[in-house]
């Protein structure tokens, strides 16, 4: 089993801690959600793994090696993010020809799909393209080398629903295909839940949840009612917020056994990961 | 067919839900191949290891069987035990339900005998 260690990892800048005390595992063959409200550490998390930064202390291993200037640890591990490292001027072919070389194989067969289905011009300077097509392309390489753990920061910035959609049938597609890891920050939650299957959430630097998704939301509830009825139902459960909706009380609840019968006046329900994210991080 | 998703139970059970629905309607008879995992996954574009866990629960049901190389089979007896299964919940199901709202709005059970007979009528 080929995995990913976080240890004890800690990241400053100056004065600024913005990864405090993070352990974490990536398994291979997963598909994680990782997510975070903006400012909160996920880029940061990420260019460690991906050595564009370095811990201020701890350790990233990849099956015990730590990946530190590791060259072969980090053929395996691929970050594709805004902040891009390809050349301005080079053309989209010459992009992924260059990803080849340096990844040593790539996926010729599903990038030609991808470039007709997105309708790509792999004749255009990636330094002229539009946030969209920037996107894309740096889509397509993520899904093509061979890397076996790949980090998707914001991989869907610009990409209208269609697109977008296209993505997630090609992402799906990929993984079944030759199943690796794929580690996805996004802030489009309530569309990219369906692909999770673990998710993690990084609040003020650190890990607060770390769980398989269907656990997770197995385990939670949304409860409304107003008045004394609310209160009383409520005062013994595992309460982590609460808002108000038309003079209605909505209280958002972990640990809760089951959504079985509610008294009169008391409404339960499933939440979906975007509920439970908003409620956790607010 | 076609699958149809809401956030009221966990997507792995109602994909689960789903298929036996099919099932019990005759779209797929003893015998036939229901669609596999990867299409599932791929066409509504769910995590694979969810679409899975849902199959599972209907081979563990002995609703479906794997047949090694080739797919996911529906089983012989398996659109009886479905109807028998969800006979034996249509009480908790849906009756308790219908009792209660019917209960809020004051209609009476000799009220609501006569409108579940009005439905019959009108079937």
């Amino acid at each position: 089993m080929s995995k990913i260690q976080i240890i004890d990892i800690n990241k400053s800048y100056g004065k600024k801690h913005v990864l405090k005390n993070i352990n974490l595992t990536f398994e291979e063959n997963k598909i994680y959600g990782l997510l975070g409200r903006n400012g909160a550490g996920k880029s940061t998390l990420m260019n460690l793994i991906s050595n564009r930064e370095f811990p201020t202390n701890g350790e990233i291993t990849l099956n015990g090696e730590v990946v530190t200037e590791n060259e072969k640890a980090l053929s395996q591990i691929y970050l594709s993010s805004e902040k891009s490292l390809f050349n301005h001027d080079a053309k989209i072919k010459r992009i992924f020809k260059t990803a080849e070389s340096y990844y040593g194989s790539f996926n010729w067969k599903l990038a030609i799909e991808m470039i007709e289905k997105f309708d790509v011009d792999i004749n255009s300077k990636f330094g002229k393209l539009s946030t969209g097509y920037s996107s894309i392309t740096k889509l397509i390489i993520a899904l093509c080398i061979p890397a076996k753990f790949i980090f998707l920061d914001e991989p869907i910035l610009g990409l209208d629903a269609n697109h977008r959609d296209l993505f997630y049938e090609f992402l799906i597609e990929t993984y079944q295909e030759q199943p690796r890891t794929f580690v996805v920050a996004t802030h489009i939650i309530e569309e990219m839940e369906k692909l999770f299957e673990h998710i993690i959430i990084i609040k003020d630097g650190m890990v607060i949840d770390d769980v398989d998704l269907d656990e997770l939301l197995n385990s939670c509830a949304i409860i409304e009612g107003s008045g004394s009825i609310i209160d009383n139902f409520t005062k013994d459960l595992d309460v982590y917020y609460e808002s108000k909706v038309i003079g209605m009380k909505r209280i958002y609840a972990k640990n809760f056994p089951s959504i079985s019968d509610a008294p009169d006046g008391i409404n339960i329900r499933r939440m979906n990961l975007q509920e439970y994210f908003v409620g956790r991080t607010n | 067919m076609y699958f149809k998703f809401d956030e009221e139970k966990p997507l792995y059970l109602q994909i689960a839900q789903q298929i036996e629905d099919a099932i019990l309607q005759g779209i797929y008879k003893p015998g036939d191949q229901i669609p596999s995992t990867t299409e599932v996954s791929k066409d509504y574009r769910i995590n694979p290891a969810t679409v899975l866990k849902g199959m599972n629960i209907l081979v563990n049901k002995n609703l479906i069987e794997k047949k090694r190389g080739l797919g996911m089979f529906v089983t012989q007896d398996s659109q009886t035990e479905i109807l028998e299964n969800r006979q034996t919940n249509f009480y908790t199901d849906y009756v308790l339900d219908t009792v209660k709202r019917a209960q809020e709005l004051n209609i009476n059970l000799n009220e609501l005998q006569n409108l579940i007979k009005k439905g019959y009528e009108n079937e």
